[in-house]
């Protein structure tokens, strides 16, 4: 099996190059390295639309284990730009697996590369910072490494990406609610996983997943008692047209919850800066403190942007004043905003994923959170 | 949340004496607990029986008290300490039984001294089963089904409902002591029926058997704030039927999707909150259905536990130290993570290695016992390893067992189908070493499907064995070896001697290519968090990848080879000597880099040397570790002398490699080692050893035998613990002794030596620097030689040795210094006997006893003897004061406290097939797990805390039940009758008795089992029923039914849990302690107090 995997490169802008074995599609990928620490979870992980276009490094060391099944999936397409594992599973071993998990890479064009030491690449980009990669096997792996290198920098690099419209859906679809329906959310798409809505209509709410291009016509089209906007690919500094609505949406008083991309656009569109992390927040073990209640949560993180807002102390805003409601204990970055008219609550956001998938499912009270707003809202209007 | 300010004081009560399933990893996390408390400012008192530990050493508590984990003794500690709170979540099962008793009999009210931690509804909730499972009802998860049951009745009812085959579970008890599966309604009988026994509430859960599942255990921490963290989880390669302990494990879980983890997760995290541990570790056992993946709630320990001492070292998350922060207030994120030192400790570790842990077993030991694993603990250690694979992992655990067999193999050709299928047979058994077996049904051709079928274990698991088998056939047929090759069989974790043996070359060669085409390990870190943060602590092991971390120092380097795995004859008290060597000579301006593979350990802390490296202590590996040190800065030498036999055995090989050796030369242990060089070093110091021989075949033997007249001890030559030893009386017993063992040979001789009958043995620890010698302590073993030291109990100072007999003592043993070459540690036997002292055997090591020749003489030996071997000279050592200036602990000043030192014994772990305990008899092959100490006033004070630290105590009224041999007859007279005078009530066998009443002691006559006729009642059944409260019982004669009786008495008595006396000596000790715990005078007295009331250092040179 090892020794009929052909050889494979893996380049970094940078230059400093790892070889390995072609894992996967063979052909060859440009993206973003960036690197997750997850170590269950991959198949929602490949799946997830905010990975677009980069190329991820497992630090687990054996990845595919589980194979593919057929209910994980967080969109309909894996979206990495590329895969780098250490060990890949010969063999699945789950009984929800339908295929393994490198057949579904080649299916899905997904190029690859194993037997790389991941650790080292992961300090590499622990060190310099996220950065453009390549991966290149079958034919293309026998160019030079100076051609290689050449193609990996004269890839688009992350910043200044504007990529959400890329995934979202194109069209407006209903996701229903679970039993009796309690509420109307729209969903503005920049790039949502599957579990955002199904965690939503557990709770009653009918949520109407709108195109990222959605303006606020369209929001107000499905009589929402509430809006949210989901996490997604890019440089949040390129969603202008997304903030400008979620202004519009604020000043008619609709409650507001984002998720990641979400939060950089609430983030953007009370006045902070956004900026790009060195090499960012992916994982599902990362500690966030909820500063309203005090107690500390483990959370699904995958963002490589942040907001630029005071941890101490309430920003005042047209739209009310605003607190950093969470943050990641590791750094100190900004991981939830929190707007109040009054006291009273009326938009915020996190830049994690309490939809997990993967991860835990400590945070998945904020859309009870989110549930309690609307029901406020509903009352303070009625 | 800060630190509470209403606890000033705590008392921690330790896990005892080290037994199956409570082993040194209790010594770790109470270790780290005490450090963590007195950093904070808290005064710690530490009740813990065992000496052999790192954290009864003065040092690491303001009261260190080594008394007997009895809820009478720690209330006298509680009313003299006065503490403010009790934390028993970090000594085990022990600590927590204890803590449940204290609260029972009001002590910790009466005291206003509440348990921290865990508080008594919780451990209530989490222990008792039915509590339980009503937790995980609430919780919304699943049990199996269930009955509990008190009696047989219910037992059998209740089997007849759930269906065959059930599981046994007693409640309370600890390691799955009493538990097991039964598949009949007989097999139930015995199993129920020990459980119910061996349960303090008579109690037993039955279950519906999910033997096969796939088997989990995760590991939480909770904080004041409600914060719960998952530290670690863990997977079973060996699926449900074997205890956890006894099953081949690997961290993280691998087959599990995020989904399946995540439902884990969250039952894990509404258990710990239903059950309501306030604060600290816990840890909860999930099996999952590998069809369907339903998820049954197995159980939960309120507690820090074996499992997190290998989650700590498996992720670098230091749990019993956070739990102990947890339970003084602190919420995790306010304590910072120490590898990273940035982020803090509320997070979960991820990791990017694979770590496997594969336990160690005994059962050579115990040639009786059924060797199947079971639900109830067997193992005796454990080994861990970690790469960045699992078939590394896995390879490197299996070597780092240091047991022949242990490893993958492919010796001879490849299993035919037939013999494959036979392999897989024997593997439906789960027994030591069945991996191997599946690794050969595998190499035979079977599938991946058909081994899961037999034996259960999930395919990506045998997959993976597959793989290496496959590498396995690449590596023997390739045409050279290449470094891709070898780069490829390296990153499977083969080891320089399995390649060596693929291609028929011998290991140097392989290494010799290996370096020569630069193919070498580098070094990753344990870190936490998957490289994400930089660490800043150097805990390493090895991998076959592209890039090391093992940083450039400045400062010279030692090495400390550390013990490996515990096994019996080498455990805890040897990694206490290797720890305090790192902590010595850290002091004294090295940089220490640890070496060892054991998981339970205080030397495998990444906080306990300047470097940890987790790495099998084969050559090879050591080889590679001294070579990277090597590179990373000045290498001042490795220390092999403190890790008992295992370091040793690589001194030779390390030095032939150009390592440099510190303290006893390679050449000079080969001195006390080898046979005919030690007779040499024995005339030339003029010091008489027993007459002996050396052989090589049965005839041989018998001839020397007969030279040097009977009774003979025989033992295959070089073995640790007395392994395979036995003494023989006849021609015929010891030719079958040698045939049946097929021990003799060209390569192995048999050593047969004249057994001294009646001799007093005599064991002493000194350190010698070339110069000086210093005396560390002179024991007095109480039962007579023949038995091996390690199960022997022995006081210090000697009871019954006179000034002279001492003086003798020291000056043979300064010869044997001299003449061997000694510097640092050496450990000497010697047998007193017709008042010849015999020299029986010397080891230039730390021995088993300097633990307790440490404690019971305030005198810090190990952390001399690194000294010593990095060069320090004694006179210089006094003169620092790390020794007594003029005095030694051979010559205790009169007043002298008495500390005894007690074995404890595994028998009752050990069942024959028939379901019998095996023989508790003693002889000169070690069996002992562990050790506790008495120290007391006089001899038959400190004898009685022993007993009490070492067993449940000796009775002091009821029945002793006396029978022993005819040479025996004469001296039991006087110690029966103070017996009597004390109140027992004696019953007696009709020879013994007869005896007894001619001597004017009444003793009632019962049938020997072998007498029992239709409806009588024989010894055997009173002791079953639990009307015996001691046995006497000394082993008799050749016939073979007074043996079969003897067998079946002591069975009996090991099963009930009642003490039992074999020999005469011991009979005088116990009734000595008897006495003392009748006047109910047992002091409790601090080891601090004690050395400060002995005060070597004091004493003034003699005038």
């Amino acid at each position: 099996m090892l020794t009929t995997r052909e050889p494979a490169v893996l380049v970094l802008e940078d230059g400093r190059t790892f070889t390995g074995r072609a894992y996967g599609h063979r052909g060859e990928t440009v993206g973003e390295a960036v690197f997750s620490t997850g170590m269950t979870g991959y198949q929602e992980t490949l799946t997830d639309p905010s990975y677009h276009r980069q190329v991820v490094v497992m630090t687990a060391p054996h990845v595919g284990n589980t194979g593919w099944n057929d209910e994980d999936d967080e969109s309909g397409r894996i979206w990495v730009a590329g895969y780098v594992v250490r060990d890949p599973a010969i063999r699945p071993s789950s009984w929800r697996s339908r295929r393994s998990l490198e057949d579904e890479l080649d299916r899905q064009g997904v190029v690859g590369i194993c037997d790389v030491d991941t650790r080292a690449l992961t300090r590499h980009l622990r060190e310099r910072g996220a950065m453009r990669v390549g991966i290149f096997s079958g034919d293309v792996a026998a160019a030079s490494r100076p051609e290689l290198l050449h193609r990996v920098q004269a890839a688009p690099a992350m910043t200044g990406a504007s990529l959400a419209a890329e995934v979202a859906t194109k069209e407006a679809y209903v996701v229903p609610p679970v039993g009796e329906k309690r509420f109307t959310v729209a969903a503005v798409d920049l790039g949502i996983k599957s579990n955002t809505p199904r965690m939503m209509a557990e709770r009653g709410i009918e949520v109407h997943v709108l195109p990222a291009t959605a303006t606020l016509d369209d929001v107000r089209a499905v009589a929402p008692d509430g809006v949210f906007f989901s996490n997604g690919p890019g440089d949040p500094a390129t969603a202008e047209t997304q903030a400008d609505l979620l202004r519009g949406v604020l000043r008619a008083g609709l409650p507001y919850f984002g998720i990641c991309f979400g939060n950089q656009i609430l983030g953007r569109a009370l006045g902070f800066g956004t900026y790009k992390l060195k090499y960012g927040h992916r994982g599902i073990n990362q500690p966030v403190m909820d500063r309203t209640t005090g107690t500390v949560e483990v959370t699904a993180h995958n963002h490589g942007f942040a907001v630029d807002a005071p941890l101490e102390g309430a920003t005042d805003t047209e739209f009310g004043a605003v607190t950093v409601s969470h943050v990641c204990l590791n750094d100190d970055v900004v991981e939830g905003l929190e707007v109040r008219r009054d006291e009273r609550l009326v938009a915020f956001s996190v830049q994690y994923h309490p939809e997990a998938a993967a991860g835990p499912h400590d945070a998945a009270y904020l859309f009870d959170r989110f549930c309690d707003l609307m029901t406020t809202s509903k009352e303070v209007r009625a | 949340m800060p630190k509470r300010d209403d606890i000033r004081s705590v008392l921690v009560i330790g896990s005892g004496p080290i037994v199956i399933g409570q082993a040194c990893e209790f010594d770790y996390s109470g270790t780290q607990a005490c450090r963590v408390l007195r950093e904070e400012g808290i005064r710690v008192v530490l009740v813990n029986s065992n000496p052999a530990t790192i954290m009864t050493d003065p040092e690491f508590a303001d009261a260190t008290y080594v008394e007997p984990i009895t809820p009478e003794i720690v209330e006298k500690i509680i009313a003299k300490e006065r503490p403010d709170a009790v934390l028993a979540t970090l000594g085990g099962q022990t600590a927590l039984n204890c803590a449940m008793e204290l609260h029972e009999r009001g002590v910790l009210e009466k005291y206003d001294c509440p348990l921290i931690g865990a508080n008594v509804e919780a451990i209530q909730l989490g222990e008792d089963r039915e509590k339980f499972k009503g937790v995980v009802a609430r919780c919304g998860a699943e049990s199996a089904r269930s009955a509990i049951c008190h009696t047989m009745d219910e037992v059998l009812a209740a089997a007849d409902d759930l269906g065959y085959p059930v599981v046994v579970r007693p409640s309370f008890t600890m390691g799955g002591l009493g538990s097991g599966f039964a598949h009949t309604p007989e097999e139930l009988r015995r199993i129920a029926g020990a459980g119910l026994q061996y349960s303090p509430v008579t109690e037993v859960l039955l279950e519906e058997s999910i033997l096969g599942w796939k088997e989990y255990e995760l590991e939480l921490m909770r904080d004041t704030a409600d914060n719960v963290v998952v530290v670690c989880s863990i997977e079973n390669l060996d699926p449900m039927g074997v205890h956890t302990g006894d099953s081949i494990t690997v961290a993280p879980a691998l087959t599990l999707t995020d989904r399946e983890y995540q439902r884990l997760r969250d039952i894990s995290i509404k258990v710990i909150r239903e059950v309501g541990v306030d604060t600290g570790g816990c840890n909860i056992q999930f099996a999952v259905n590998p069809q369907d993946g339903r998820i049954i709630v197995i159980e939960m320990n309120p507690r820090v536990s074996r499992s997190s001492a290998l989650a700590s070292k498996a992720t670098g998350f230091p749990i019993a130290k956070i739990a102990a922060k947890m339970a003084i207030g602190y919420t995790l994120d306010e304590v910072p993570n120490d590898i990273t030192q940035e982020t803090p400790a509320s997070f979960e570790p991820t990791l990017d290695y694979v770590v496997v842990k594969v336990p160690r077993f005994a059962f050579e030991k115990f040639p009786a016992a059924d060797d199947t694993l079971t639900t109830t603990m067997k193992s005796v250690g454990e080994a861990m390893a970690i790469g960045r694979s699992f078939t590394e992992a896995l390879q490197k655990a299996l070597r780092s067992l240091e047991r022949a067999g242990s490893s993958f193999h492919w010796d001879g050709p490849r299993p035919t189908e037939e013999a494959a299928r036979a392999l897989l047979d024997s593997a439906r058994r789960p027994t030591d070493g069945r991996i191997v077996q599946v690794q050969q049904a595998l190499r035979g051709g079977l599938t991946v499907e058909e081994v899961h079928e037999a034996t259960g274990i999930d395919p990506w698991f045998l997959d993976q064995m597959a793989l290496v088998n496959e590498v396995a056939e690449h590596v023997a047929t390739a045409t050279e070896l290449t470094p891709e090759l070898l780069r490829l069989a390296k990153r499977h974790g083969f080891s320089d001697a399995q390649l060596a043996s693929l291609r028929r070359m011998p290991e140097a060669v392989v290494r010799g290519v290996r370096h020569a085409l630069g193919v070498r390990p580098v070094y990753k870190t344990v870190d936490t968090c998957a490289a994400e943060f930089a660490a800043r602590t150097p805990y390493h092991y090895s991998a076959y990848d592209e890039e090391s971390e093992v940083a450039p120092r400045e400062r010279p380097a030692v090495l400390i080879l550390g013990s490996g795995p515990n096994r019996i004859g080498q455990g805890v008290e040897f990694d206490y000597s290797c720890v305090h060597a790192s902590f010595a000579l850290r002091d004294a301006g090295y940089d220490t880099v640890m070496v060892n593979c054991n998981p339970e350990t205080v030397s495998t802390d990444y906080d306990t040397s300047s470097r940890l490296y987790f790495e099998p202590l084969t050559l090879e590996d050591v080889l590679e570790v001294v070579h990277a040190e090597q590179q990373a800065g000045p290498v001042a030498g490795v220390v092999v002398q403190l890790g008992g036999q295992t370091p040793l055995g690589l001194a030779r090989a390390l030095k032939e490699n150009g390592v440099p050796i510190v303290g006893t030369s390679p050449e000079a242990i080969d001195l006390a080692e080898d046979r005919g060089a030690f007779g040499r070093v024995l005339h030339e110091a003029d010091l008489p050893a027993p007459k002996h021989g050396t052989a090589y075949s049965a005839a041989e033997a018998v001839e020397i035998a007969r030279e040097i007249g009977y009774p003979v001890l025989v033992r295959p030559s070089y073995v640790l613990g007395g392994r395979g030893m036995e003494i023989v009386y006849d021609d015929e017993t010891l030719s079958g002794y040698v045939e049946r063992a097929t021990l003799a040979g060209p390569d192995h001789p048999v050593l047969v030596d004249r057994f001294l009958d009646d001799a007093i043995e005599i064991d002493v620890d000194v350190l010698y620097d070339g110069e000086e010698m210093y005396l560390g302590g002179i024991m007095e073993h109480i039962e007579e030689a023949g038995i091996h030291s390690g199960d022997s109990s022995c006081a210090l100072p000697p009871v019954t040795l006179g000034a002279t007999e001492l003086e003798r003592v020291r000056e043979s043993t300064l010869r044997l210094a001299e003449g061997i070459g000694v510097r640092g540690l050496m450990n000497v036997q010697f047998a007193l006997a017709q008042d010849i002292l015999y020299v029986l055997e010397a080891n230039p090591r730390a021995s088993r006893t300097v633990p307790f020749v440490a404690k019971a003489t305030g005198v810090p030996l190990a952390n001399a003897a690194a000294r010593i071997m990095l060069g320090a000279s004694i006179a210089q050592l006094r003169e620092e004061g790390v020794l007594p200036r003029h005095a030694d602990g051979g010559r205790m000043p009169a007043k002298a406290p008495v500390s005894v030192k007690e074995a404890v014994l595994p028998f009752k772990r050990f069942r024959t097939a028939d379901g019998l305990v095996v023989d508790s008899l003693l002889g000169p092959e070690m069996r002992s797990t562990g050790e506790v100490m008495g120290i007391d006033h006089d001899f038959g004070r400190a004898f009685a805390k022993s007993q009490l630290g070492a067993i449940s105590g000796l009775p002091t009224s009821g029945t002793v039940f006396v029978s022993v041999a005819n040479r025996d007859k004469r001296a039991i007279i006087f110690p029966v009758k103070r017996l009597v005078d004390l109140g027992f009530r004696i019953l007696s066998t009709s020879g013994t008795a007869e005896v007894l009443r001619r001597n004017g002691i009444d003793a009632d006559i019962v049938l020997k089992h072998a007498e029992r006729g239709e409806g009588g009642q024989s010894v055997v059944d009173l002791i079953n029923a639990g009307e015996v409260d001691m046995v006497v019982n000394s082993p008799s004669g050749p016939s073979a039914t007074t043996r079969a009786d003897g067998y079946a008495i002591r069975a009996a008595t090991a099963a009930m849990d009642k003490p039992i006396v074999t020999t005469v000596q011991q009979l005088a000790a116990a009734v000595l302690a008897i006495e003392a715990v009748q006047r109910d005078d047992l002091d409790v007295m601090s080891l601090q107090d004690h050395a400060a009331a002995l005060d070597l250092y004091g004493i003034e040179a003699p005038a």
